[in-house]
């Protein structure tokens, strides 16, 4: 919780350093939690689908702490919050709807012709070698 | 929190205070200056106080963020369609990206985002000279980021790894190493020729700013002398950070292996070729025969009568791929995001030039609150490019 100093004006509210620190060390061990988690799934038998959505939780945690606190959003005004967090809403749609008509210009795309065209692909190193002699 | 649900959004303050001047616009028709208003120093003169100046510039900065989230928004926007369709692509593309160093540059910039967090508070409490150490150590991290960033990308670049237009527009510009057609393995241990190049334009300004120094000091402008040598000090940051990422690149491509990528994976090291269909159907071929009869003859291997097989049962995985776009995604995303760096160090020089000139005080610490809420956005965006193109395995 902020400090309460009562010589300040009303609209300033200095987030105590304990709390600052706190939420510090908790995006650290997030941190630390996501980097430990994105290899757990080749050693664990965890099916892969989670690796995905348990980062996105994992990133978003962080997110509302750095909102929450360094970026005062506990304290804020309601208004501004809101204004915020609308932005959420149209990327969601901005995204969601987008995916939804995805797959609709795929006929162009594999119509192209890429046969001839050189492209990057990734191949182990030896193969290279391989390529290179046939 | 009770207080503030109990007051007014600046919004309906404005809409309030064009009703009562609408009504009062007769009676102050030849005052234009507000001069009945005890103005203290720093309150423009269209404002009321102190918190409805603070709040109106509130409200701006977090519309501006808005914008901001959207416009990024784009990119996550490529990100996710490409990842829908091409999950194979990030799997194949994450060995080309060190999460060690990206986790290095997220713990920088949380770190960044606390001395923000703490310059902030120092500037709501009145204390200058504190807010200000803060915010030069906010801008040697910002500046250090940069610095990871340099040796990753000059890393890349080292690989011939490029946005996808430069691969496919000149595709023979891709021989490079010891193949034709190769994109060539960083190989060498040492400071790459591009990072190199990178890095004239922080030393450049290295010494500009030692120099433009040297001469406040000199001609008795503390105030500018102080201010550049903490410009220099900020740059050096660069160095600091470029310098930590060379050294962990050096380590891990000195360490055992000479093979460039095998401490990041346990499989087979990768590298990129540009390829037509046809030379990746060969390769295909060759690779599965390799691994049919690995235990014979390994000379004799090629063009066995595998390829014949499997010229019949070619393999989905194989066709369509194009990690040239991954990397375009990449540069995209993390040099916007760059972009956005740079400009915050612009803007926390400017707060840290008013905390030397000692301009915050308890009822006007605005910008910095607003400098504060832009850095943590920042931060608050590679927070998600960190996971999403650092941590896919």
């Amino acid at each position: 919780m902020s400090d309460h100093h009562d010589d300040l004006p009303r609209f300033n509210h200095p987030v105590s350093t304990k709390l600052l620190f706190g939420v510090f060390f908790s995006l650290i061990g997030l941190t630390v939690l996501t980097v430990v988690t994105s290899a757990l799934w080749k050693v664990s038998e965890l099916p892969e689908a989670f690796a995905f959505p348990v980062a996105m939780i994992i990133a978003t945690m962080k997110a509302f702490l750095v909102c929450a606190f360094f970026m005062h959003m506990w304290w804020d005004k309601g208004f501004n919050v809101l204004a915020f967090l609308s932005s959420g809403l149209f990327v969601a749609l901005f995204i969601g709807l987008t995916l939804m008509d995805s797959s609709h210009y795929q006929e162009n795309i594999d119509s192209f012709p890429r046969n001839n065209v050189k492209q990057p692909v990734i191949v182990p190193i030896n193969d290279g070698g391989n390529v290179e002699e046939t | 929190m009770g207080l503030a649900k109990t007051r007014q959004s600046p919004g309906l303050l404005l809409l309030l205070k064009l009703e009562t001047d609408m009504a009062t616009v007769d009676a102050h028709a030849d005052d234009h200056h507000h001069d009945d208003h005890d103005h203290p120093p720093f309150i423009a003169h269209h404002f009321d106080d102190a918190e409805q100046q603070f709040d109106s510039g509130k409200l701006g900065i977090w519309l501006f963020l808005v914008t901001e989230v959207l416009f990024f928004s784009g990119l996550f926007v490529a990100y996710t369609l490409y990842r829908n369709h091409h999950p194979e692509i990030f799997q194949q593309a994450h060995v080309f990206l060190d999460k060690y160093l990206g986790g290095l540059n997220t713990i920088v910039l949380l770190f960044s985002s606390l001395t923000m967090a703490l310059a902030v508070r120092s500037a709501q409490l009145g204390r200058n000279k504190n807010c200000g150490i803060y915010i030069l150590i906010t801008m040697v991290c910002a500046s250090m980021f940069l610095g990871v960033k340099a040796v990753e990308y000059s890393h890349k670049w080292d690989m011939g790894i490029w946005v996808r237009s430069s691969w496919s527009s000149d595709a023979d510009s891709l021989s490079y190493g010891h193949h034709e057609g190769q994109l060539g393995i960083a190989k060498s241990l040492g400071v790459s020729d591009r990072l190199i190049w990178l890095s004239a334009i922080p030393a450049v300004l290295l010494a500009g700013s030692l120099i433009a120094s040297v001469i406040g000091f000199v001609t008795k402008k503390e105030l500018f002398g102080k201010f550049m040598l903490a410009m220099s000090v900020m740059v050096g940051g660069y160095f600091l950070g470029a310098g930590v990422g060379q050294v962990y690149q050096n380590v891990k491509e000195g360490s055992g292996d000479s093979h460039e990528h095998a401490s990041l994976q346990e499989q087979q090291p990768m590298q990129l070729l540009a390829m037509t269909q046809e030379d990746q159907d060969h390769a295909d071929d060759d690779k599965k025969s390799d691994d049919a009869d690995h235990s014979h003859d390994e000379e004799h291997s090629h063009g066995s009568e595998k390829a014949e097989y499997d010229k019949e049962h070619p393999d989905p995985e194989t066709l369509d791929r194009d990690i040239g776009i991954f990397f375009s995604i990449y540069y995209c995303m993390t040099g916007l995001h760059a972009i956005h760096i740079i400009a915050g160090i612009i803007a926390l020089a400017w707060i840290y030039w008013r905390c030397l000139a000692g301009h915050w005080r308890s009822d006007y610490f605005g910008p910095v609150d607003y400098v504060g809420l832009y850095w943590h956005l920042v931060d608050l965006i590679w927070i998600y490019l960190f996971p999403l193109l650092y941590l896919i395995d």
